[in-house]
């Protein structure tokens, strides 16, 4: 039937086309509609019977009429041309070419849903990725295989976070760099641009792969959008056995077309009127990343998602947070002291870092270190609500210790350059200053050998007090 | 021999006349198997359990005859299945890294012999009746297969296979029913996993569940044959809490069903269980574990049948006389997966989208747990723990708290707690178990008669300190009396040296009861002398510089469960610094003159 064009489109709103009376036409398969201008767009068969066919169409439905409007169904699911001269290019959702040069043409074609990893076939995450920052590195650390979203809020530096993440990351065990494949979901054109230029100026361009769809492009291209981008990053890490880093910009907006496009088919909405199948339609991007046994190359995925009002609980941080591993949250407050990066720790986490941090990996004190910071932490920041409230000079010798310790942690363990590209060890060092503070009888996370060999012990606490008030 | 009319998702209209209601059928040219959730005149409703894509209408459509069922026999565990009992690895080797659609593998291995010793007491003639035992198959080094007669076969034994090795395929019995028909047994047998497998009869549950986990088995106790939840926001630690379940739970047989979550978690069991030691028989954790894996970003339909297939696997391994635990990660994604279909049915949402029948149908599942007497005699047990995945960390919402009805014992994971990294992050304020009276008689039995009266004092502990910590909020320590004081000192060690548990602590990530109760008395202990040295008059100050407060803390990671006497120990060295400070100041006159 490709070669059959039908008009007999009988609705067309919310992004969806309504065909009637076209018999026998797959389910998921690619479809391209002719305007009565002659433009082409795609679209994808989303529901089917024999009297009727639902299409989405990728472009929208603006400017299309009834009467005029053509139709070819393709017989084939949407796929993606996939060659090593994906590199170095920029792409919109579809895999059509946003950058000026000719198309990528390819005998080797991938359907861009992809299909599920067999969970036999994965291999564990664990080698210990460096981003050179103290807060993923040493708190949080990132894994190979990992996806780590990073939760944000507008107006927060996450695009730089993302950007110091792609030039910085690399493993300890290898020189290899990876590979990135980056994926913009109705982001502005200046967010797009800064990417673009951070890119080129770390000279990582020519590793990079772009999807890009702009605020002002079509949202419904944004559902087939990461799909195409994953395709891609499979291809480059099962296919060239290339270390993956997936970086993917806003999956708010993302969740936000879905809802348009479900709203539209009239499907019952869950919470806050997204779709009950929002979890596994998140689940079905994010669990492309991982490793698979008896393969070199890995996705690594750092997806943004922008917190609606800095709601953690609102329905797309929420889902994401139970499928991937962990996450990084960043905080507004700590953003307006001027602190880059604004990671919060208490609410950031990584869970695959137990297998990937200590002895083999990092350093053999790291995960109870990274344990007894956050502890610590935790234990000054209670101490600073009742600072708060009774003030400062109430406070016994110990409790103003933990003061110093929880400023000093902000200033000079969360806080670091655009830059600035920490060691492991380095992080590690700069830890054992801020818990060198505290008399070792308070950090009972770490073992004893631990304070024997890294704690600055009582002398070295006077020293530092002297400096911080200096 | 029906055919496709539409196809919407993973739901199928097909026009199947004659076809049953749960059956399962065969869809399209790519034989993707699915199951009849509702008939209307010749049309039926089917739910796929793979991926729709590329179906057309006009397409065949055939009935397959039997409802979703399971094979139960030799050979299951250590494997891992999906939603539907295929076999992962030996799908991996037929489809690669990914799973193809429309493969047809059966679960268990045809080709693997077993070596099979029937009962010696039954010969030609003998009477068999359903879940009776015909003999047995060392399934692992640890685990023996009981053979059993399907539960609804019954009848005269015309023949039995002598001991040797025989296969799935091989015919190892052959029992006349009762109306005349001839009725061959294998080594294994179906059944549907809708419907709970029978037994005799249902008993009291008596012995508790020992997690190896403090919070869990001295606070918050599950019995063997009882049902538990798990509920927590995302990062409060869930899935390490059940993994520690599966890992050093006193169950025989661990079914872990990973119910819509990452496919990671799966992984890391299947890659460190192996190497992990059961700690009651030395032998491998795999040797008694067995997983059903439908992971969040496989099939939605068949995320739905994997806990009622989890289940079911529970029952067979309860129904040859096995404690059985199984462990659901995580009902609420089973529960969104009937949301799902529900809305993809056009059914009326009634709570946040939930179809009406959610209540009914979890508390139908938690209803087959439990111990019983088997048709065979035996007694067995199936121990239910579901996590639940409340959204925004929100325990009003429907799932949790229609979950929260139906089970005995629930473990609220707190974010806060796990903010702190307070891990297991269970909170003692809204954690209960209705099952400490019969878990206290346990344990007074096998451990200490003071074991009900401890617990007791160290949750009300725990919760004076939570109260004086509101008015330290709000006035600061100084306001409180050293009493007060040293009840927070009481609470802060409880859980630091009790509470708190590392999974990752080689040392630590078990305790017997043993250590335990050692543990939980050592702190009273202390308590207790810190508060009569207080009413002496020994300031607070100095109570707080004792050396025996940090050692309290870290003992919990020095001494294992094999170790006991260096805790032993440590309640003498308590006794000798508080006896030190009770000399001082129960005699003040004389130094002071």
């Amino acid at each position: 039937m490709r070669e059959k064009e039908y008009r007999l489109a009988s609705a067309a709103r919310g992004g969806l086309l309504f065909m009637r009376g076209v018999p026998g036409v797959a389910f998921a398969d690619r479809v391209v509609v002719r305007d009565y201008r002659g433009r082409l767009r795609n679209g994808q068969v989303i529901r089917t019977s024999e009297e009727l066919v639902l299409i989405q169409v990728l472009e929208g439905v603006d400017d299309l009429d009834l009467e005029r409007t053509w139709v070819r169904f393709l017989d084939e699911p949407v796929e993606l041309p996939v060659s090593p001269g994906l590199m170095g290019r920029i792409f919109n959702g579809t895999g059509l070419p946003r950058d000026h040069r000719p198309r990528l043409i390819s005998s080797l074609r991938r359907n861009v849903n992809g299909s599920p990893v067999n969970p036999a076939a994965r291999a564990y995450p664990r080698e210990f990725i460096q981003t050179g920052i103290s807060t993923i590195d040493g708190l949080n650390s990132l894994v190979r295989g990992q996806k780590l979203p990073i939760f944000s809020g507008s107006g927060l530096p996450h695009n730089r976070l993302a950007a110091q993440i792609v030039r910085q990351a690399r493993l300890l065990s290898e020189d290899a760099r990876f590979a990135v494949v980056f994926a913009a979901m109705g982001v502005s054109y200046a967010d797009a641009r800064f990417f673009e230029e951070d890119f080129e100026a770390s000279g990582v361009l020519g590793n990079v792969v772009m999807f890009m769809n702009l605020a002002d492009d079509p949202p419904i291209e944004r559902l087939i959008l990461p799909r195409t981008a994953l395709t891609a990053a499979e291809y480059l890490a099962y296919d060239l056995d290339l270390h993956v880093l997936v970086v993917m910009t806003d999956m708010t907006h993302y969740a936000e077309a879905l809802r348009e496009v479900a709203t539209a088919k009239g499907d019952v909405p869950s919470r806050k009127g997204y779709p009950g199948y929002l979890y596994s339609d998140l689940a079905e991007l994010y669990e492309r990343a991982g490793r698979i046994k008896n393969r070199h190359g890995s996705i690594t995925f750092v997806p943004i998602l922008s917190m609606p009002s800095d709601d953690i609980t609102h329905p797309i941080p929420d889902l994401t947070g139970y499928i991937t591993e962990g996450q990084i949250v960043l905080s507004r407050e700590l953003h307006n002291q001027g602190v880059y990066p604004p990671v919060n720790i208490s609410p950031s986490l990584s869970r695959l870092m137990k297998d990937g941090v200590g002895k083999d990996f990092t350093r053999e004190d790291h995960p109870r270190v990274a344990s007894q910071l956050y502890a610590s932490y935790a234990r000054a920041q209670e101490i600073r609500n009742l600072a708060s409230i009774i003030g400062a000079s109430d406070l016994s010798e110990t409790d103003r210790r933990y003061l110093t310790f929880a400023e000093r942690f902000e200033t000079h363990f969360v806080s670091q350059g655009e830059n600035e590209d920490r060691s492991i060890v380095e992080t590690l060092n700069i830890a054992w200053d801020l818990l060198s503070l505290l008399p070792p009888e308070l950090l009972s996370r770490v073992r004893e050998a631990d304070i024997a060999k890294y704690h600055r012990g009582d002398e070295a606490q006077v020293s530092q007090e002297a400096h911080a008030l200096s | 021999m029906g055919e496709i009319i539409e196809i919407n998702g993973p739901l199928v209209r097909v026009r199947l006349p004659g076809v049953l209601n749960g059956e399962q059928v065969k869809i399209g040219t790519l034989e993707l198997v699915g199951e009849v959730i509702s008939r209307d005149a010749d049309l039926a409703m089917v739910q796929v359990y793979e991926s729709t894509e590329g179906v057309r209408p006009g397409e065949s459509v055939v009935a397959l005859g039997h409802p979703l069922s399971v094979e139960l026999g030799p050979g299951l565990l250590g494997q891992i299945y999906d939603g539907v009992q295929r076999p992962l690895t030996r799908i991996q080797a037929i489809s690669g890294d990914h799973i193809a659609r429309g493969l047809d593998v059966p679960a268990l291995d045809r080709a693997r012999s077993w070596a099979f010793t029937p009962l010696p007491d039954l010969a030609p003639g003998s009477a068999v009746s359903g879940g009776m035992i015909l003999g047995r198959v060392p399934e692992t080094r640890t685990i023996t297969h009981r053979i059993l007669v399907p539960p609804e076969v019954s009848g005269t034994l015309l023949e039995i296979v002598p001991a040797g090795e025989y296969t799935l395929d091989q015919v190892i019995a052959r029992v006349a029913t009762k109306n005349g028909e001839e009725y061959p047994l294998f080594l294994y047998h179906r059944w549907s996993v809708r419907r709970p497998r029978p037994y005799a009869k249902r008993d009291h549950a008596v012995a508790p569940l020992i997690t190896g986990q403090r919070i869990l088995d001295t606070f918050f106790p599950l019995l063997k044959g009882g049902k538990g939840a798990v509920p927590g926001p995302f990062g409060a630690g869930k899935t390490v809490v059940q993994q520690q379940i599966a890992r050093w739970s006193n169950a025989d047989i661990v079914i872990y069903v990973g119910c819509g979550e990452r496919g990671n978690e799966l992984v890391d069991i299947l890659e460190t269980f192996p190497e992990l030691q059961d700690p009651r028989t030395g032998r491998s954790l795999m040797e008694r574990t067995l997983l059903v894996a439908n992971t969040s970003n496989m099939p939605v339909v068949a995320r739905e049948a994997s806990i009622y297939v989890g289940v079911t696997l529970a029952e067979y391994y309860r129904d040859q006389g096995y404690d059985v635990v199984m462990v659901a990660d995580s009902t609420s994604r089973w529960a969104e997966a009937l949301r799902e279909v529900a809305g993809r049915l056009g059914q009326m949402p009634v709570e946040e989208g939930y179809p009406a029948y959610l209540a009914s149908r979890l508390a139908a599942f938690y209803e087959r747990a439990g111990l019983v007497v088997t048709l065979g005699g035996a007694r067995g047990s199936v121990t239910l723990i579901g996590a639940v995945s409340p959204p925004g960390g929100d325990f009003s919402e429907p799932v949790t708290s229609h979950t929260k009805e139906i089970v005995g014992t629930f473990w609220a994971l707190s974010k806060e707690l796990a903010d702190a990294r307070h891990y297991p992050s269970v909170a003692w304020t809204e954690s209960f178990s209705s099952y400490v009276a019969t878990a206290a008689n346990w344990w007074k039995e096998h451990v200490s008669d003071q074991w009900a009266g401890a617990r007791s004092k160290a949750l009300g502990l725990l919760l004076q300190a939570d109260e004086l910590g509101r008015i330290v909020n709000l006035v600061g320590p100084e306001a409180l009396s050293p009493a007060q004081r040293w009840v927070l000192e009481g609470a802060s060690l409880l859980k630091e040296g009790v509470l708190q548990q590392s999974a990752l602590d080689e040392v630590d990530s078990y305790a017997s009861p043993e250590k335990q109760f050692i543990l939980l008395d050592l702190v009273l202990q202390i308590y207790r002398e810190g508060q009569e040295l207080i009413t002496l008059g020994v300031p607070i100050q100095q109570l707080m510089r004792l050396t025996i407060l940090g050692r309290a803390r870290r003992i919990k990671g020095m001494y294992a469960s094999n170790q006991l006497d260096g805790l032993r120990n440590f309640s003498q060295d308590i006794q000798a610094d508080c006896q030190r400070l009770r000399i001082e100041y129960s005699e003040p006159e004389k130094q002071s003159a």
